[in-house]
């Protein structure tokens, strides 16, 4: 008796509570959506405003009157002028060269690596990888001045192939200790198969591994590419010459010249070297985030 | 580094062509070939030159004799150094924060929507860090101009006065920092959100028939599971927050009076372009230390977190 008039009176308490709960989950859900609306504004009005300077001619540029994030007259006169300028094609050119080899040697020595640290266990092979993990840590700006003195020695300054040398220094070891990561997680039974079957090495790498951790292959080429893109420290120090220098360093230094800054110009080159790792971003985006997060999650 | 079947073969025991066939079919020796390129990459390019620049920064500016201790002398001596000390913590440490936090709330703002639409707020919200941090900053360098400050052209609609963005040393710091936020956030908020969301749900589940309050839940559910991730998110952040040097480059290149030069910059500036490398040198070696410290404890944080998911 006494049980049941508790439970009555704990009834539209509980009611309540419930209500107050969907009241709570749906101010959440609107605060959640405030927060991202304000933050997706403010992290792409630079791009945006890019854009529009980009776009703009210059007398409107230099008109103080109007409103700067909006556009009156659309001209595509920067772009024409910028992908009709020699130096620009040739900072495009040369970041394609260097990226594509740099991207290539990564991936050639980081499965071979990886592939090896992650199965075959030898002498050193656990310090190795340690070791792997500490040379992602350290920053490219830590090493750059005796890199200097090396690329210097070789006679590779004010060349793409000192670029070439150095530029594996940022991709190898996080491509290395991810795709360790992705081999890892391939069950052993998998390869215990192909053993009794009779496959060699390098049909298990090549039969076996990669198919198997083709997302991850994927996953490390995107970061390879996303880095020796952006790289921006070593083609600064190492390279001068206009006519050598990729595009992120090209831009900021042969673009801004003088008193008189063609902002419309520099924001159209900006933004087509911002591009190729936005386009490659926007097909390849879930590679791309689990790259991303792989360095932690996985590894 | 002799993998150790090259030291147990049977080298005297056979016929030596067949010994060598044999040791080169050991799977020791084809996973040290198989690694050599890697150990060429660190050893060459990293290991080596770790150990001459410490040899370099201990030459005299004409780096025709040893100095010893010389350069870092002078360094600490000098006004300018401490300066850029100062401004390298209060730049790592400001922005690491503010990236942390704002990551951490926007990475629980997108778990909290509906499944369906994160992706496309996640791809939105990834976009700066997307960009190449050279380029974009010239996106800010333009937005902070003196006069044509799009900015400050926003900031006037609400009667704030043109701030300075680029020309007085605070609001210099201010504004490098800012970018600096605004480029690193998106990555905390994913490694967050990845983390976020491997959090098994029953743990929620438990929590609310104890009753516990939304705090609670992030008190004593969310952040005790993600606690490895933070704290490598944050340490890897603030190595490479410390080592940072496009923004600078392009921003302010250092000014106004070499007041929010960072390490890198000073290094540059020093070593590259008044082309005293021994001291240049020197600047970017007064990083190591703190980076050691930082890197040692990621490291642990990894082997914890391998421990755990075993």
């Amino acid at each position: 008796m006494s049980a049941s008039a508790a439970a009555h009176r704990d009834l539209p308490r509980i009611y309540h509570k419930v209500g107050s709960l969907r009241a709570e989950r749906r101010w959440a859900l609107w605060t959640s959506y405030a927060s991202l609306v304000v933050a997706a504004v403010i992290f792409l009005a630079p791009p945006f405003y890019m854009l529009i300077t980009s776009l703009k001619t210059n007398a409107e540029m230099a008109d103080l009157s109007g409103n700067p994030w909006l556009i009156r007259e659309v001209t595509f006169e920067h772009y024409a002028a910028i992908l009709g300028n020699e130096l620009f094609l040739g900072f495009f050119w040369n970041s394609i060269k260097v990226t594509v080899l740099v991207v290539a040697i990564t991936m050639a020595i980081s499965v071979l690596a990886a592939f090896a640290l992650s199965r075959m266990r030898f002498w050193g092979s656990q310090a190795l990888a340690t070791g792997v993990f500490l040379t992602y840590l350290v920053p490219d700006t830590l090493l750059f001045i005796p890199l200097y003195q090396i690329v210097g020695g070789l006679g590779l300054l004010n060349s793409t192939w000192g670029l070439l040398l150095v530029y594996p220094t940022l991709t190898v070891p996080f491509c290395t200790w991810i795709m360790i990561g992705y081999f890892a997680s391939i069950p052993k039974e998998l390869d215990e198969a192909a053993l009794i079957d009779g496959a060699t090495w390098t049909q298990m790498l090549l039969k076996i591994f990669v198919p198997v951790a083709l997302p991850g292959i994927i996953a490390a080429t995107i970061f390879a590419f996303t880095v020796s893109w952006a790289a921006f420290v070593y083609p600064t120090a190492f390279i001068t010459t206009p006519d050598e220098m990729p595009l992120t360093i090209g831009v900021v230094s042969q673009l801004v010249r003088g008193d008189t800054f063609a902002w419309g110009q520099i924001m159209a080159g900006a933004l087509l070297a911002a591009l190729p790792p936005v386009v490659v971003y926007a097909f390849l985006m879930d590679y791309y985030i689990a790259g991303l997060t792989a360095g932690a999650t996985k590894g | 580094m002799p993998a150790d079947g090259t030291l147990a073969a049977p080298v005297s025991a056979a016929p030596r062509a067949s010994s060598l066939q044999r040791l080169a079919r050991r799977r020791s020796t084809i996973a040290f070939v198989m690694t050599l390129p890697l150990i060429a990459v660190i050893a060459g390019l990293v290991a080596y030159p770790a150990g001459y620049a410490i040899y370099l920064s201990m030459l005299n500016r004409r780096m025709d004799e040893f100095a010893w201790f010389l350069n870092y002398e002078i360094l600490v001596e000098s006004e300018t150094f401490w300066l850029v000390v100062w401004q390298s913590c209060l730049f790592a440490v400001t922005a690491v924060v503010l990236k942390a936090l704002i990551g951490f709330w926007l990475a629980h703002m997108l778990h909290h929507i509906p499944t369906k639409g994160q992706r496309k707020w996640r791809g939105m919200l990834l976009v700066p860090w997307v960009i190449p941090p050279a380029l974009s900053t010239l996106g800010w360098w333009w937005m902070f101009d003196p006069t044509y400050s799009s900015i400050n052209w926003l900031l006037a609609i609400i009667a704030v006065p043109p701030v300075p963005w680029l020309g007085e040393p605070w609001w210099a710091r201010v504004s490098v920092i800012i970018v600096n936020v605004w480029y690193g956030a998106p990555f905390f908020m994913i490694m967050y959100l990845a983390a976020l969301k491997s959090v098994p749900e029953q743990l929620y589940e438990a929590a609310a028939i104890d009753g516990a309050t939304g705090w609670q839940r992030l008190r004593y559910v969310t952040l005790p599971m993600m606690r490895n991730i933070i704290s490598i998110t944050v340490l890897f952040s603030l190595i490479v927050t410390f080592a940072n040097y496009d923004i600078v480059r392009v921003l302010t290149n250092g000014g106004p009076r070499d007041l929010t030069h960072l390490f890198a910059t000073y290094a540059f500036q020093v070593g590259i372009l008044s082309g005293n490398i021994p001291r240049g040198a020197a600047v970017s070696l007064f990083m190591l230390p703190l980076l050691a410290v930082f890197a040692f404890f990621i490291l642990r944080g990894v082997t914890r977190r391998n421990k755990e998911m075993a």
